[in-house]
């Protein structure tokens, strides 16, 4: 198939950007979209030119690493990752637009590649239970329900891609957030911190520039991993039985 | 020079315990005072680095991704083993040491292997108290299965993303250490060097990838933990950057590369659909639980999985059922992985020819698709979106691909090697699983590395070693950093004709023909011209564009091409050198009658260090005897 590609090229953080447009001729459809661009990138690069820069790594759909705005949407026409998207999705002749993840706590690093460094820092504030290693208890000393063990997992695998980000036009971080505060929300070894947890994780997330929820579900329904919206009121509650009683923060 | 491996003196199950006992600790207050440098914070990296900054220890740790919570541990699927004997199935620390050994087929060490065993136990304790959602049963206990043809259900497992729950555990615990200033995190920040001074590792050069800024930094010790080097065949399962870089340029400094041969092919992967291909992906190997292999009796070009069903039973032939009637389609991952190669050999593949079947038809008519997607529902998902083909409707193809290296740096008991000061952990070393890898083990041992080891045998080291931190201002870092500097210009100024994707294809193709799934004396001996050829091709030809002060993707690859270039030829020369069979490694010379791996023990049972000598020099091998007083070699037979 036929494919016209409408990509940012930006040569860093301070520069400007713009779109550039390539025609590619050799599209197989069960080329995935990052086969397609590397198959661009090598032609490019035998053309001397620069190759267009964007992050991947696992290309398994698991690291959360490859992100992309395509044709409007982060990851692209399918609720799953830009990975695991292939050609067969699109059709032939057709133009595809493709930008880097807009957001301001995500800084464009370079063409299509953003700096996300902020979820970090979000997760260094408290997303973890306070254990040292050694002198932890027998696994099974810790029995929990299938039930809260199974709604736990949900939350737990958030890949930390950002497209809940990208696709909010409040650039909000809920989903991303609420999602590790849920899991130990959840679970008897998060107790402890609760409090302290959710309050640390929320103020960080104000602190990095990421705007307020209002709602309009996009974030769930982008998301590659399914992490529902629900986590989201269970954060809020989280948040104001926290606000309401802690002396921690 | 005699390899000590450290192996301590005693009984098997008194060597470990014993021997923390021995080693020499570092007094609290003093930990603050010793700096680490700890390279890649995957499962062992990071599981590591947390541990030490909790012991008190300075940490600065590294990773090439954006954050530490996408290292490639990240994609492992199926489950980590522990001898917990949770099920009371008949599971014992003894019984894991034992599968592990015999899995490995003989050639790794009885205390390490034993080791790993008893702390296995501790690992799962570890990450439940971090809040890792592992499966569960009704009431309320860790649920467990049995993995890759264990007898006893030792696996434990989180849904198909126990590697993602685990790191990100351990993420978790380095975060902690981040936010308490006792771990200097630096992403996107990969390692070129490694500085020695006074023959001791003092320290590493890096290449920041979105400045370009190439820097020094000093410690007391270095943990290398850069997982595996499976790349080397350019198409793979692990991820896109994983890399040999730094266990490579620590090679060239000195220390000892073990049994680089040795290299896992998984069987369940999905084939390969065109030149555009630029990774593989593993289906999990529980498929073939139920899946049974087979492709047709005559050969039939092009044969397409929605044709299957027309091929009548008396035309089928399902190979692994005919030639090993006791485990079907459930041999080892090596059995399984060499005859599909054969029978696609024959010319009697499927699909583009390199690809077998694997069918649920029989399956999906005892159980009904309700049983069999509620089993495996999100791997067919995962299946049709790859290849748009439905596994409901006709059966799936797969071929065997690269999915682990149990080579690697080699190292002894307390995972140093022999680079005082340098210690290797995870993939990146060789240590616990001998020629071949159990399934569920890697993510075990990954983690006792990195949270039962390491903490406890670097306090021997540096006890041993003044306080006093080291400049980067000292020429040993300067020529680190002007070498650095050098290979990066030289990189990007060939200017030559073929991308650095073409070149490493190349290298990879060469390295599956001769030195993949069967090899031969004959066949090595080619791969290694046509290695040295290309590696000469490469720094001719090569075109690397953009410039070193910015983020530029394709000199990032180049660099981690040309040390793959090398190593290529390390493995090759020894596969040449190890003319026996065992585990992954298959020499058409060395088989039974009956076409079965055999070893040769009376002459290899050793561990291989290869000793770098030099640009384009012969290394010269050093041999580790290996030496069982527990277990008895007997061989492996799946009939
Ligand atoms: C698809 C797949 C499925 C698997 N499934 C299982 C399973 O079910 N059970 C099991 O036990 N094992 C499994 N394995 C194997 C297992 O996942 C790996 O062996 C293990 O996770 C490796 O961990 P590691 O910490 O050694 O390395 P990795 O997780 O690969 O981490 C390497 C780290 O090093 C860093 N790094 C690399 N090079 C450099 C450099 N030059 N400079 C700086 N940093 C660098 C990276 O950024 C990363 O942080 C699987 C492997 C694959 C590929
Ligand atoms: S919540 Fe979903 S969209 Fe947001 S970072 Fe996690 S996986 Fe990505
Ligand atoms: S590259 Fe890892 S999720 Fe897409």
């Amino acid at each position: 198939m036929k494919i016209t590609l409408k990509v940012w090229r930006q040569k860093d953080k301070n520069s400007k950007g713009a779109f550039k447009t390539y025609p590619i001729d050799d599209v197989s459809q069960d080329m995935s979209f990052l086969e397609m661009i590397d198959v661009l990138n090598e032609s490019l690069v035998k053309k001397g030119e620069e190759p267009i820069a964007f992050d991947h790594d696992c290309r398994e759909g698991i690291c959360g690493m490859c992100s992309l705005y395509i044709n409007g949407r982060p990851h692209g026409p399918l609720q799953t990752t830009t990975c695991q998207l292939h050609m067969r999705s699109f059709k032939d002749g057709e133009t595809i637009t493709v930008e880097p993840w807009r957001a301001k706590p995500f800084p464009i690093v370079k063409d299509l590649v953003v700096d996300r460094s902020s979820f970090d820092r979000i997760q260094q504030a408290g997303g973890y239970v306070s254990v040292n290693t050694g002198g932890v208890p027998d696994a099974n000393e810790i029995p929990i329900p299938k039930r809260i063990a199974d709604e736990a997992f949900d939350s737990a695998t958030c890949i930390g891609c950002g497209a809940c980000v990208a696709a909010c036009k409040n650039a909000s971080a809920m989903l991303f957030v609420s999602a590790k505060v849920s899991q130990f929300a959840m679970l008897p070894q998060g107790q402890v911190e609760r409090k302290t947890r959710v309050e640390k994780m929320v103020a960080q997330m104000d602190e990095e520039g990421f705007g307020a929820c209002t709602n309009t579900k996009a974030c769930e329904a982008e998301c590659p991993k399914e992490i529902k919206i629900t986590n989201i009121a269970r954060m809020n509650r989280e948040y104001f039985a926290a606000m309401m009683s802690s002396t921690n923060v | 020079m005699k390899l000590e491996s450290k192996i301590p003196e005693g009984p098997l199950g008194e060597k470990w315990t014993k021997h923390k006992f021995n080693l020499k600790l570092v007094n609290p207050a003093n930990k603050r005072k010793y700096d680490v440098i700890v390279v890649g914070t995957g499962l062992a990296g990071a599981s590591a680095a947390a541990s030490l900054a909790e012991l008190g220890y300075n940490v600065k740790a590294f990773c090439f991704q954006d954050s530490p919570r996408r290292a490639h541990s990240i994609a492992a699927q199926g489950g980590i083993n522990a001898a917990k004997n949770y099920q009371n199935d008949g599971d014992s620390v003894y019984r894991l040491f034992y599968d592990t050994i015999k899995g490995g087929d003989y050639r790794s060490r009885e205390g390490n292997v034993h080791r790993l065993a008893e702390v296995s136990v501790n690992i799962i304790d570890q990450c439940v108290a971090q809040g890792v959602p592992f499966a569960r049963e009704y009431g309320g206990l860790l649920s467990n299965r049995s993995f890759g043809g264990a007898q006893v259900s030792r696996t434990f497992y989180a849904r198909g993303q126990t590697g993602q729950q685990l790191l990100l555990g351990a993420y978790s615990a380095l975060n902690r250490q981040i936010a308490n200033g006792k771990v200097e995190m630096h992403n996107r920040t990969e390692m070129l060097d490694l500085v020695m001074v006074d023959g001791k590792a003092r320290g590493i050069i890096t290449r920041h990838l979105i400045t370009g800024k190439i820097e020094a930094h000093s410690a007391h010790a270095v943990l290398v933990c850069t997982g595996g080097y499976g790349n080397v065949f350019f198409l793979s399962t692990n991820a896109k950057g994983s890399n040999v870089t730094a266990a490579w340029r620590a090679h060239k400094k000195g220390a000892f590369f073990g049994n680089p041969c040795f290299t896992q092919i998984h069987p369940t992967c999905i084939p390969v659909s065109g030149d555009h291909q630029s990774k593989l992906t593993l289906m999990s190997e529980s498929l073939r639980n139920d899946g049974r292999v087979w492709v047709p009796k005559n050969a039939k070009p092009g044969l397409k999985a929605m044709e299957a069903a027309g091929i009548p039973e008396s035309e089928r032939d399902y190979f692994l059922e005919r030639k090993y009637p006791s485990f079907g389609n459930l041999v080892p991952r090596d059995v399984a992985s060499r005859n599909a190669k054969y029978v696609c050999d024959e010319g009697r593949g499927v699909g583009s020819g390199l690809a077998v079947f694997l069918d649920f038809a029989d399956a999906i008519k005892r159980d009904g698709e309700k049983t069999i997607e509620a089993k495996y529902g999100n791997l067919f998902d995962m299946y049709k979106q790859i290849t748009g083909d439905n596994p409901y409707k006709g059966p799936m193809m797969i071929y065997p691909a690269v999915h682990y290296t149990m080579g690697g740096l080699w190292v002894d008991y307390n995972l140093m090697t022999n680079v005082p000061g340098l210690y290797a952990l995870g993939e990146a070393n060789f240590s616990d699983h001998g020629a071949n890898r159990l399934g569920a083990s890697a993510l075990m041992q990954g983690l006792a590395d990195g949270y039962f080891v390491i903490p406890y045998t670097i306090g021997d080291y540096l006890a041993g070693m003044s306080y006093e931190k080291i400049s980067t201002d000292r020429p040993e870092f300067k020529e680190a950093m002007e070498n650095v500097n050098g290979r990066v210009g030289k990189l990007l100024g060939i200017k030559g004709k073929k991308t650095v994707d073409q070149l490493h294809r190349e290298l990879g193709l060469t390295m599956w023909d001769y030195c993949g799934m069967s090899r031969t004396e004959e066949g090595l001996k080619t791969a290694k011209k046509k290695i040295q050829e290309l590696r000469a091709e490469f720094w001719e030809n090569v075109n690397v564009v953009g410039g070193s002060g910015e983020l530029n993707q394709e000199l990032e690859k180049a660099g981690r091409v040309a040390d793959f270039m090398e190593l290529g030829e390390l493995m090759v020369d020894d596969a040449l050198n190890r003319s026996e069979s065992c585990g992954g490694h298959f020499r058409e010379e060395s088989q039974t009658p009956e076409g079965e791996a055999k070893r040769k023990d009376d002459e290899f049972s050793y561990v291989s260090a290869w000793e770098y000598k030099g640009d384009n020099q012969q290394e010269v091998l050093h041999k580790e005897e290996l030496i069982f007083e527990n277990v008895k070699l007997t061989q492996r037979s799946y009939k």
